[in-house]
């Protein structure tokens, strides 16, 4: 398990059911044994197939085009975020008086009234983790581009922390969603969705398919191919 | 030529060549490489997985034709669905939003359960899978980000919390299933082994 030569043949692959295997083990990429794996069901195939014989997804040894397709996704995420905090999240209407709220206002507005975890909910969804995203993928990107030498375990934990959080950022959506339909169940007030919802929910959105259209594989060729 | 290729499997996560093994019961086959989880299923999963889709399934559809949130005021007690939830954003020119509302909460998880009980089904009575059971499994598996069954009810407690000065809110049937449906989409993803289920597909 500790040799340094990566196996050549097929016979020499890592076995891998033993109890939590050396991470890190050298062994033989699809790629480099000229295959080329799905990364939705896990089938090799020759190098050239163009569809998975066993799902049909299209079939890339690595993202086709590198980060482009990130940084492209992670752009459009980041121009619909900044109108998503200036314009309206909330519009009230109270006896003919109207009251905006943007998102960060709604959310400090909660912690004025004492709502503080709440609205430490809020503020989380809405601006920690939309932002921490941008950080975190602007970094893993760079981090290929740039061909810097972090550990590639980290960088895949950061990953795994941007796909599983990322979908939290749609609470406020929600928020908003279900106090139009509370308030049109006849009130005095009425409360509308502001413009900035639809840009918040399309800069989420956005951002989700950057992530995605990250190709992990290239933590591990790029960086490791320069580290090892 | 494709057959020597068989018994092999591709990390999705960092391109490692690895066989591709079964684990022991109560084991998971990780990659040697990124450590990531590749198999965690056993032949049991398989009954886990389809009585939570199903369980999905009907409570879903449920939670669609029963009240979601009340609201009492002036001697009239009123009643919104999850549907009105969708259309109140969506009003107007916000159109879109509604839709895309409406396909989060309900439309996506309700086409991955259908899908997943439709793969599993034959599969779990031995009998060879439907066609395009695969293409099914596949979508499944790619709208499983876009599924926030289980976002939304966060949602709604935080709505409460803030219309909770305004009015009294009373929590319908159709709340707590959706609280439910959060608790089993997070069960389904435990439960789902999706390299298992593909060697079950062919
Ligand atoms: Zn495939
Ligand atoms: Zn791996």
């Amino acid at each position: 398990m500790s040799s340094t030569q990566p196996p050549t043949m097929p016979e020499e692959i890592i076995g891998t059911t033993k109890p939590r295997p050396a991470h890190d083990a050298h062994v033989l990429t699809a790629r480099r044994a000229g295959l080329v794996g799905c990364t939705v069901c896990g089938q090799v195939s020759h190098r050239g197939t163009a569809h998975c014989p066993r799902c049909g997804s299209v079939l890339h040894s690595r993202a086709p085009g590198g980060t482009q397709q990130v940084w492209a996704w992670l752009l459009a995420g980041l121009v619909f975020y900044i109108p998503a905090n200036l314009y309206p999240m909330l519009i009230t209407r109270t006896l003919g008086q109207e009251m905006a709220s943007t998102i960060v206002g709604g959310a400090l507005e909660l912690i004025e009234y004492g709502d503080w975890g709440v609205g430490i909910i809020v503020l989380t969804a809405s601006v920690g983790i939309p932002i921490g995203k941008f950080i975190a993928i602007t970094l893993l990107a760079l981090a290929v581009d740039k061909h810097w030498k972090l550990d590639r375990h980290r960088l895949l934990q950061l990953y795994e922390i941007v796909e599983f959080i990322g979908r939290w950022s749609m609470i406020d959506i929600f928020v908003v969603a279900v106090l139009s339909a509370l308030v049109q169940l006849g009130f005095v007030a009425s409360i509308s969705p502001g413009p900035a919802a639809a840009c918040f929910a399309a800069s989420v959105a956005f951002t989700m398919l950057s992530a995605r259209a990250f190709d992990t594989r290239m933590i591990w060729d790029r960086i490791g191919e320069q580290s090892d | 030529m494709e057959s020597d290729l068989r018994g092999l499997t591709a990390c999705h996560i960092c391109d490692a060549l690895c066989r591709d093994e079964t684990p022991a019961p109560g084991q998971r086959v990780r990659c040697p490489r990124c450590g990531t989880p590749l198999r965690t299923g056993h032949a049991r999963a398989i009954d886990q997985l389809l009585a939570i889709s199903l369980a999905v399934l009907v409570l879903m559809g449920t939670a669609l034709a029963l009240p979601f949130l009340g609201l009492e005021g002036g001697g009239l007690a009123q009643e919104a669905t999850v549907l009105d939830a969708a259309e109140a954003i969506g009003s107007g020119r916000a159109w879109p939003l509604g839709v895309a509302v409406g396909a989060l909460i309900f439309a996506v998880p309700l086409t991955r359960a259908l899908a997943l009980c439709y793969v599993l089904l034959p599969l779990r009575h031995g009998h060879p899978p439907r066609p395009h059971a695969r293409a099914a499994f596949r979508l499944a598996i790619e709208l499983r980000p876009w599924s926030m069954a289980e976002i939304f009810v966060i949602g709604v407690a935080v709505a409460l919390v803030k219309i909770a000065g305004l009015a009294t809110v009373q929590l319908e049937p159709a709340f707590w299933i959706f609280v439910l449906l959060g608790v089993l989409v997070t069960l389904e993803d435990i439960a789902l082994c999706r390299r298992s289920i593909w060697t079950m597909l062919g």
